[in-house]
């Protein structure tokens, strides 16, 4: 069963949003998204100040079975990408809500993560 | 309530299935097949079978009894590598099954014993394998015994047959560790049907162990008990890979000629009067010169080269990569490709839009835990 946390938001491509206290908007991909991926070898991030519209590919996750694109689910500059994450991938397989978060954006509009899934909403698009 | 209708037929499952159940695997349809491709991480499964030891549950695969008054002239038409070659009881070969066009149809073993012959193929393909033989052995003094009752388990590692021999009777032990690599024996009556070989796909020493399937469950649990750890099938792609071994349906099938598929050492040529099926076929492409060759490709930088990938050679031509994947061994991507024959040192791969440099090495990739190409 995977594992869906209620304070964050979702979007159907399996990645999951949460708003800190700044403004900014961190940015990974879900619990379910890893399992699907099985054992992930490599991660491709966005850079810093790359401007991404919403649903534009952000970012590459390869695993050992597939390679699958990471896309922006809402508009912003990215602000911050996760080193950490590029040197040690397996983290998405063991942490994806915690050490293995991708990248952040300053969001071009806030109001945009009203849109996304919320945990219960993705939960049953998931079917979990 | 809506009624609903199931055109496919529900995957079969091995005498292990609920013991892989039991043991947290994640199960996938593999060739109709309900099989494990893996009970946690594959990455770990893989490294255990390269350090230490693993087991795979190989039931789906077939194994036939051939025998009669024919079965060996019978054998020396249908497949390409030749049984004469089995000079002592026990003894092992590799070879294509080809059709009349000289491509593959299957690949197996076969291994030479008391009673006649036993082989085994793919579980993908040995409907269409039996049908084949069948059909090739019509008029023939040969008889073909399904052996679907049995099970089949892979122990392979460093210390697969120390392992196993621990869990294996006392007496069998002596006869074990004196199998040759490439070598199977029956112990029992062939009725009995355990029958165990020093063969395996991963790279590593190991056994293939045929048995009863009701007596497989009981088996595969003392394997645990010894510290042999279940391995999917995702580790086994990995692993068969980094050895540069052909998987069916990916670097071979039945649009593909053996000599383009890094197979031509599995062709006996000799004796020239031996008409195996594909014979006259393979002889025409020879003379004609073979187009494209199977190779190694490695790419040390990031990225993973994947089946269907294409390669572009300069000044040469293209190919396509039949079988890649990130290699845990190794920590970087290598492939299976088949490639113009002219191809040299290098070719670039179009990962996802992008031309990238790689290598042209000889494979395989690892042998017993290391890395063996330059």
């Amino acid at each position: 069963m995977s594992n869906v946390p209620a304070e964050l938001k979702y979007v159907n491509s399996h990645e999951w949003l949460r708003l800190e206290e700044d403004g900014t908007v961190t940015i990974g991909i879900t619990d379910h998204a890893q399992e699907l991926l099985g054992d992930v070898v490599f991660v491709e991030l966005p850079s810093v100040g790359d401007v991404l519209d919403a649903d534009a590919t952000a970012g590459v996750v390869e695993s050992v079975k597939a390679a699958s694109d990471v896309y922006a689910p809402i508009a912003g500059e990215v602000v911050e990408v996760n080193v950490e994450l590029e040197a040690s991938p397996e983290l998405a397989n063991s942490d994806p809500y915690g050490a293995a978060w991708f990248f952040r954006v300053k969001p071009a509009n806030v109001a945009d993560l009203d849109a996304c899934l919320t945990a219960a909403e993705y939960t049953k698009e998931i079917g979990a | 309530m809506t009624a609903t209708t199931h055109t496919e037929a529900a995957p079969k499952t091995t005498p292990l299935y609920d013991s892989h159940v039991a043991a947290g695997a994640k199960i996938v349809d593999f060739a109709g097949w309900a099989m494990p491709i893996h009970y946690g991480s594959q990455l770990k499964e893989h490294e255990i079978v390269r350090t230490d030891a693993g087991m795979f549950d190989v039931s789906h695969m077939c194994v036939i009894d051939i025998t009669g008054g024919e079965a060996k002239e019978w054998l020396r038409t249908l497949i390409a590598n030749d049984v004469e070659k089995l000079g002592f009881e026990g003894k092992a070969l590799y070879s294509g099954m080809l059709t009349a066009d000289g491509s593959v149809i299957d690949d197996l073993i076969v291994y030479l014993t008391h009673y006649g012959y036993r082989m085994v193929v793919n579980a993908g393909t040995a409907d269409k394998d039996i049908a084949w033989m069948l059909k090739q052995a019509e008029g023939r003094n040969v008889v073909l015994t399904v052996r679907r009752e049995l099970a089949m388990i892979a122990v392979q590692g460093p210390n697969a047959i120390e392992k196993a021999c621990k869990v294996l009777h006392e007496e069998w032990e002596s006869t074990i560790t004196s199998l040759k690599v490439f070598q199977g024996f029956p112990f029992g009556s062939v009725e009995e049907g355990w029958f165990i070989a020093r063969t395996g796909y991963t790279g590593e020493d190991g056994l293939e162990i045929m048995l009863p399937a009701d007596e497989a469950p009981l088996f595969w649990k003392a394997l645990l008990g010894a510290g042999v750890a279940p391995i999917g099938l995702g580790a086994r792609d990995t692993l068969r890979l980094e050895a540069g071994m052909n998987l069916y349906g990916h670097d071979m099938d039945e649009t593909i000629s053996p000599l383009q598929a890094g197979m031509g050492w599995t062709i006996a040529w000799e004796p020239a009067d031996r008409n195996f099926i594909g014979r006259a076929a393979l002889e025409a492409e020879r003379a004609a010169g073979v187009a494209m060759k199977q190779v190694g490709l490695v790419l040390e930088g990031r990225g993973v080269l994947r089946e269907g990938q294409k390669v572009v050679v300069e000044d040469i031509g293209e190919g396509i990569i039949t079988s890649g994947t990130f290699s845990p061994t190794l920590k970087h991507s290598v492939a299976i490709a088949r490639v113009p024959a002219g191809t040299g040192a290098t070719a670039q791969v179009d990962l996802r839009g992008t031309l990238t440099d790689v290598r042209v090495v000889k494979m395989p990739f690892v042998r017993n835990g290391k890395k063996v190409f330059e």
